[in-house]
């Protein structure tokens, strides 16, 4: 037994596993990484400490005025709290806000399959396609009111998160398959439909966001017949959706170009036809590889909300503002933009997150 | 080995190609091609590469568009009607040298797609279908992986399955060992031999001259885009009746 021989295999020198080795491999590896690594550490140095007095240390929690937060040099954060309702939902009725907290909560309870690991992956789609034609509806009805015996708030009165959240979601869920027909349509073979796409696309990429919010709200009514006025958020709906559709179509593109060719004559010689070559072999592999461009996308879009602002639509960045401007609460809009902000990025870093799990979980390649 | 399989052929007409020429541009890549196919009958087409031996049999499930003659396959003239490409085309299985199976289903999937979408039938049905022809390919023990997770030459079997499961009257084989490991020809080639035991009707573009020995009928010798010779396997390579038969040929065999 003594005699046979176990090929050895020694560890690795301790230099270059464990803490020290990473540090070595990442933040010591050659004299210009320690020179950076130097600076930036000076530069956390002066910047980090004075951030943690202002926003932690030196800031103030509680009281319910502008006076409570005199005995301290930090942040305000007692103006947030005061105003926090109105950042949330806007100038919604606070009797009627249990609407939105319970179209929340459906939305969360709604959701919650598509996170489970349990779910296989084909049930979360059917699920997730489900929830997105019948939530909008549920939501809708449950914001705007007027059925079921509740009353109506008028779209002008939705504001803070709560728009934002709207426009988003309404802006994401109609862009997409807007944007996979018109990526369908540009490369299309009938040189009619071709044209119309890509016309429409080039046409709508071309004229910032701005732009578009503004014809839609001052312009378009100057085309209409005098009396017929409809909705200003479903206008700027309307612009943002056309918008993003375009950018998204040209996303979706690229993934349709990086489909080999094998892969259309497989289906066609199995006697598939357009569409259901197109949806059932070419567009979930073509969507799963442009999820970043996507996610993108939507990341953007969700921040090109802010701009409803200009056409007077209470989102969170102007209801933020709005509260700046505020006689009683003069001077507190770095703790009004600081909370925005935070907002804004935790929706975003969210998407990203979930897009990258996304992506791990789709994956099937294995290839070499 | 070396014998033909004798196989009694029927007399009905599987396939008619007349007069076929194709043009990519001003390139002219099929000049005049004529070949009928009986029912069970299996076909080698070989050829240098260029020759246009591939152009030709995807012109028999219209993958690719001819500009003058007619093609009959199984009774049904080619038209440019995509209704009845897609109808010709159910009847028409195809192999491919890459194999282009779909890499986000499963084999399984892969299997069951175009019997369920296709030919409409209950996803339990077509599973049993294609379960049964993945035992034929002797793979059923890899149904629920994906393709990426196959050998070369286990993705071709799953591909020979696939497009089985579609109970095609007719088979095109379009170089089906060339991508693969040598290793890996052989496990092709012999599902393809059980196919053609079967009596399937085949047309094979290869350079197995092996497999062109042992199963096919006919063996079609092209070049620059014409049929320069056919005929049987056993006359074909031991009195090849053209130059350039001779040259491909020995070209082909001495390495």
């Amino acid at each position: 037994m003594a005699e046979t021989r176990i090929p050895r295999s020694d560890p690795p020198p301790a230099s270059t596993i464990g803490v020290f080795g990473w540090l070595r491999r990442n933040l010591f590896s050659s004299p210009f990484n320690i020179a950076l690594t130097l600076l930036a550490s000076y530069l956390l140095y002066l910047a980090v400490p004075p951030l943690l007095r202002w926003a932690l240390l030196d800031a103030t929690w509680s009281g319910d005025s502008r006076e409570a937060c005199q005995a301290n040099s930090g942040a305000c954060w007692v103006f947030i709290r005061v105003h926090f309702e109105q950042f949330m939902y806007g100038f919604y009725p606070e009797t009627q806000r249990w609407r939105v907290n319970t179209a929340l909560l459906l939305l969360i309870l709604g959701a919650a399959p598509l996170f489970a690991h349990a779910v296989p992956n084909k049930l979360k789609a059917r699920w997730g396609l489900g929830l997105l034609v019948v939530y909008p509806l549920v939501a809708f009805v449950l914001f705007k009111g007027g059925l079921f015996g509740l009353p109506v708030v008028d779209t002008s009165r939705w504001g803070g998160l709560l728009l934002t959240l709207v426009i988003a979601g309404v802006g994401m869920t109609a862009a997409l398959p807007l944007g996979i027909l018109l990526a369908l349509g540009r490369r299309s073979q009938m040189p009619a439909i071709r044209t119309l796409c890509t016309t429409f696309i080039e046409l709508w990429r071309g004229v910032p966001l701005i732009t578009v919010l503004f014809m839609s709200s001052v312009m378009l009514p100057l085309f209409l017949p005098a009396g017929v006025n409809f909705d200003k958020l479903l206008r700027a709906l309307i612009g943002i959706t056309l918008f993003q559709s375009a950018y998204m179509a040209e996303v979706v593109r690229g993934g349709l170009q990086a489909i080999p060719k094998g892969q259309f004559e497989a289906a066609a010689a199995l006697g598939l036809g357009y569409w259901k070559t197109m949806a059932l072999i070419v567009l979930p592999q073509a969507l799963k590889l442009v999820i970043p461009g996507i996610v993108n996308t939507f990341i953007a879009l969700f921040k090109d909300t802010s701009l409803v602002l200009i056409i007077g639509l209470f989102d969170l960045m102007n209801i933020v503002h709005n509260a700046t401007t505020n006689p009683a609460w003069l001077g507190f809009s770095t703790e009004g933009y600081a909370f925005a902000a935070a907002v804004y990025w935790l929706f975003c870093f969210s998407m990203s997150r979930y897009s990258q799990n996304l992506e791990k979980r789709l994956y099937t390649g294995h290839k070499r | 080995m070396n014998e033909p399989s004798p196989a009694p052929l029927s007399e009905q007409e599987m396939i008619r190609m007349e007069k076929v020429h194709k043009w990519y541009g001003t390139f002219h890549v099929l000049k005049d091609i004529n070949l009928t196919v009986r029912k069970g009958e299996r076909i080698v087409v070989c050829g240098p590469s260029g020759s246009g031996k591939s152009t030709a049999i995807r012109c028999i499930n219209r993958l690719e568009e001819f500009q003058r003659g007619r093609i009959v396959v199984d009774g049904q003239e080619l038209s440019n009607d995509v209704k009845q490409i897609e109808q010709i085309r159910r009847e028409v299985g195809m192999v491919f040298q890459h194999f282009n199976l779909f890499p986000h289903l499963t084999v399984l999937e892969n299997c069951t797609l175009a019997p369920i979408w296709v030919r409409k039938l209950p996803r339990r049905q077509a599973e049993d279908i294609a379960m049964r022809y993945l035992e034929r390919v002797k793979i059923p023990e890899q149904a629920g992986k994906y393709p990426g997770q196959l050998s070369g030459g286990q993705q071709q079997r799953v591909a020979i399955a696939r497009s089985l499961c579609m109970n095609p009257k007719i088979m095109l084989f379009d170089e089906p060992t060339s991508a693969l490991d040598p290793e890996m020809i052989k496990e092709v080639l012999e599902t393809m031999v059980t196919l053609a035991e079967d009596g399937m009707t085949m047309i094979c573009v290869t350079h197995e001259m092996g497999f062109a020995k042992t199963v096919a009928h006919r063996v079609i010798f092209m070049d620059g885009g014409e049929i320069i010779e056919e005929n049987e396997p056993e006359e074909f390579f031991t009195h090849p009746q053209s130059d350039r038969t001779k040259l491909f040929l020995s070209q082909i065999l001495h390495n």
